[in-house]
């Protein structure tokens, strides 16, 4: 008796979309820039060179650090430098900063500066790059209490980049119970949930989101206005996808396998966990990147006005509302890096959101064309 | 096509009253302490407060101030705004016009550019002029509205050709009708720029898309085989096939036009709904923040109406019914 043996173990759906994700050059730049940003946000307080809120007010819109390789007697040093720099005003009452070029301060890797904990376990007071006080290393530039901009970017990070996930996380949970029950269920329970739905779609989002905010009181500790972003942002998103899992789920019930699934008396619970959410998946992964920049341009929107986190925290929000005066912009033209940030990381979601769909569904690839 | 334009208006009415409903709701919910600013005030007595919050009925319970409003809203009288003491009716007025005078210029743009280049980049597919404009849709599609702005805003400070905000030059009143309208459309430049560059990439991608599938198709075989001429092939056979499905693209598009419009007009401080809304809820003005969600609401209503039916108009295939 001759026996079949299978030279490979046949591969699942999910494998062969991975493999085809990994070809996908773009949504792996996409990928790759976002573990980057995510991680740089989760050792914030390792690699920023100074804390949030560690003002110098003499500094008050210090440009960035040139980075000097240099020094003044044209001597090559292989360590880059800074030098210390101190103001004066010109005429018109403007600051100039100017460098004092009797003093190199080089660039030091693993310096000791502020106490902090590391992963907010292990205190330590080693932060991956800085230099020696009192000068200051403004790779970024410093805003107008002289704090360092890079500094407050990467930990403005942690919020902005995790408003995204949780909004993301807590609207997706509430869109599938309430698609998947209306479209369960059907009949009144259906036609409400979906009304429901609808009354919250017929409002441009933007003009919604700012009537929500004026329900929470106008300041608030800086905890609170973290999870008053989430339920805003999630309020306003679970209608659409709601809609969505509703339709999908009604048109796989009618599927044959479904079909033949109860036939053969699989109980309705294991029908839909084992045969019907699984079939969504995909729908949910690629959609569930594309909709995180929404919860990140949310909160940067209305941080940006005034309305979200507040100063001294930071997010990419509030600190791009430091450069909302155009004055502002044209002497202190740095004050705008936080938006780029905030540009590369909607990017980069979306590279990588574009390539997972393209990986689970390779029909679309010849759309696309 | 009339009864099924009264019909959806006629649906569209209970969900406007259900949403402005719930939104009254929320915002009393959050306490509103509307007279703060009149409070602080040593002109106004106590008394004179008492007096116009019996006048808004603001001493009633949250559900009668709610109907209070809605029967105003039905005589077009939108209520008053305690911080600007002033009608919202004719605050919103104004408003509406620069809103939609906005979103009309941007829409153009946006479907003036997007088409014409949708159409280019199917016919030259992975040419370079197709990549840069793909490259540049992801670019368009990424970049937040308000960054762009800011963007534009700096380098045109720096350029120093284009007015830097607002929607009319300080001796605006004193220019002729001709510099008015020259005047207002400088000003539009930025944020028309702003709003249709990200609405451009998506569209332009779409129309591409179509294009591509359209000229798959075998009547256009037919068409080159018969030895017609390849631009007829393209812009008579193909584009009038393709550019169908685009048409169900505007209403979709109408809602995050609008949506990004509001944070493009504050930041380049247009007076328009959006910047209003900004200001009531800073605050806390109860029925200039209603009024906004209602007018945004019909606008976005409209949009979609207004879609399907040059939708249905277009494409004979289609019947509302």
């Amino acid at each position: 008796m001759e026996e079949v043996v299978l030279a490979r173990k046949p591969r699942s759906p999910l494998r062969l979309a991975m493999r085809r994700l990994k070809r996908h050059k773009t949504a792996m730049a996409g990928l790759f820039v976002l573990v980057a940003l995510y991680l740089s946000a989760l050792f914030a307080d390792f690699i920023a060179p100074y804390s949030f809120d560690d003002e110098l007010r003499g500094n008050s819109h210090a440009p960035p650090s040139k980075i000097h390789f240099v020094d003044a007697e044209g001597k090559f040093h292989l360590q880059p430098f800074v030098y210390g720099v101190s103001f004066e005003f010109d005429e018109f009452h403007e600051r100039v900063f100017a460098e004092d070029k009797t003093k190199r301060y080089p660039i030091k890797l693993f310096v000791r500066g502020d106490e902090h904990k590391l992963l907010w376990v292990f205190p330590t007071d080693i932060h991956l790059i800085g230099v020696d006080k009192p000068a200051r290393l403004y790779l970024m530039g410093a805003d107008s209490r002289g704090r360092d901009l890079f500094s407050r970017i990467l930990y403005g990070g942690r919020i902005s980049l995790s408003v995204g996930l949780v909004g993301v996380t807590v609207s997706f949970l509430l869109g599938l119970t309430v698609g998947g029950i209306a479209g369960y269920f059907g009949g009144w329970v259906d036609s409400a949930l979906m009304r429901m739905c609808e009354m919250i779609m017929i409002i441009p989002g933007f003009y919604l989101m700012l009537a929500l905010r004026a329900a929470f009181p106008p300041t608030l500790p800086s905890t609170s206005v973290y999870v008053m972003i989430v339920l805003i942002m999630s309020f306003i998103g679970w209608a659409g996808l709601a809609r969505v899992v509703r339709g999908m789920v009604l048109s796989i019930a009618s599927k044959d396998y479904v079909t033949a699934a109860k036939a053969v008396g699989g109980k309705d619970i294991i029908i839909i966990f084992k045969h019907v959410l699984p079939n969504t998946l995909s729908y949910v992964i690629v959609s569930l990147t594309l909709s995180i920049p929404g919860y990140i341009l949310g909160e940067s929107a209305l941080s940006l006005l005034g309305l979200g986190i507040q100063d001294p925290q930071a997010s990419w929000g509030n600190l791009l509302s430091d450069a909302m005066h155009v004055t502002e912009i044209q002497f202190h033209p740095w004050m705008l890096i936080p938006g780029a940030f905030i540009f590369v990381t909607v990017m980069a979601f979306n590279f990588l959101g574009d390539g997972l769909r393209d990986a689970f569904d390779p029909r679309m690839e010849v759309g696309r064309g | 096509m009339t009864s099924y334009i009264i019909r959806r208006v006629l649906v569209a009415i209970p969900l406007l009253l259900g949403m402005t409903f719930l939104a009254f709701m929320v915002i009393q919910l959050g306490g509103g302490e509307y007279f703060a600013e009149l409070r602080l005030n040593p002109q106004i007595s106590r008394e004179t407060i008492e007096q116009i919050e019996q006048q808004f009925n603001l001493d009633k319970p949250a559900v009668v101030q709610y109907f209070y409003w809605l029967k105003n809203v039905l005589k077009l009288d939108f209520g008053y705004s305690f911080s600007r003491m002033a009608s919202v009716t004719g605050l919103i007025r104004g408003r509406v016009l620069a809103t939609m005078l906005l979103s009309t210029s941007s829409i153009l743009v946006t479907w003036l550019v997007a088409i014409p280049l949708g159409i280019y980049c199917a016919v030259h597919r992975y040419s370079w002029g197709d990549r840069f404009a793909s490259f540049f849709a992801y670019i368009g599609i990424s970049i937040p509205n308000f960054f762009l702005a800011l963007l534009l805003l700096y380098l045109a400070s720096v350029v120093g050709i284009l007015p830097l905000g607002d929607m009319t030059s300080a001796k605006f009143d004193d220019l002729s009708l001709a510099s008015k309208v020259l005047d207002i459309g400088k000003h539009l430049i930025i944020p028309t720029v702003v709003i249709a560059t990200a609405a451009m990439a998506g569209l332009q991608r779409l129309m591409r898309g179509n294009m591509l599938e359209v000229l798959r198709a075998q009547y256009i075989t037919t068409a080159r085989a018969k030895g017609l001429p390849e631009n007829r092939v393209i812009y008579v056979h193909a584009l009038r096939n393709a550019i169908n499905p685009m048409i169900s693209i505007f209403g979709l598009q109408f809602s995050s036009l609008l949506g990004g419009a509001a944070l493009t007009e504050i930041v380049c401080s247009w007076p328009g709904l959006g910047s209003l809304m900004l200001e009531a809820v800073r605050a806390r003005d109860l029925y200039v923040v209603m009024g906004d969600l209602l007018i945004g609401g019909i606008l976005l209503i409209g949009g979609n109406l207004l879609a399907d039916v040059l939708l249905a108009w277009t494409d004979p295939r289609i019947r509302l019914e």
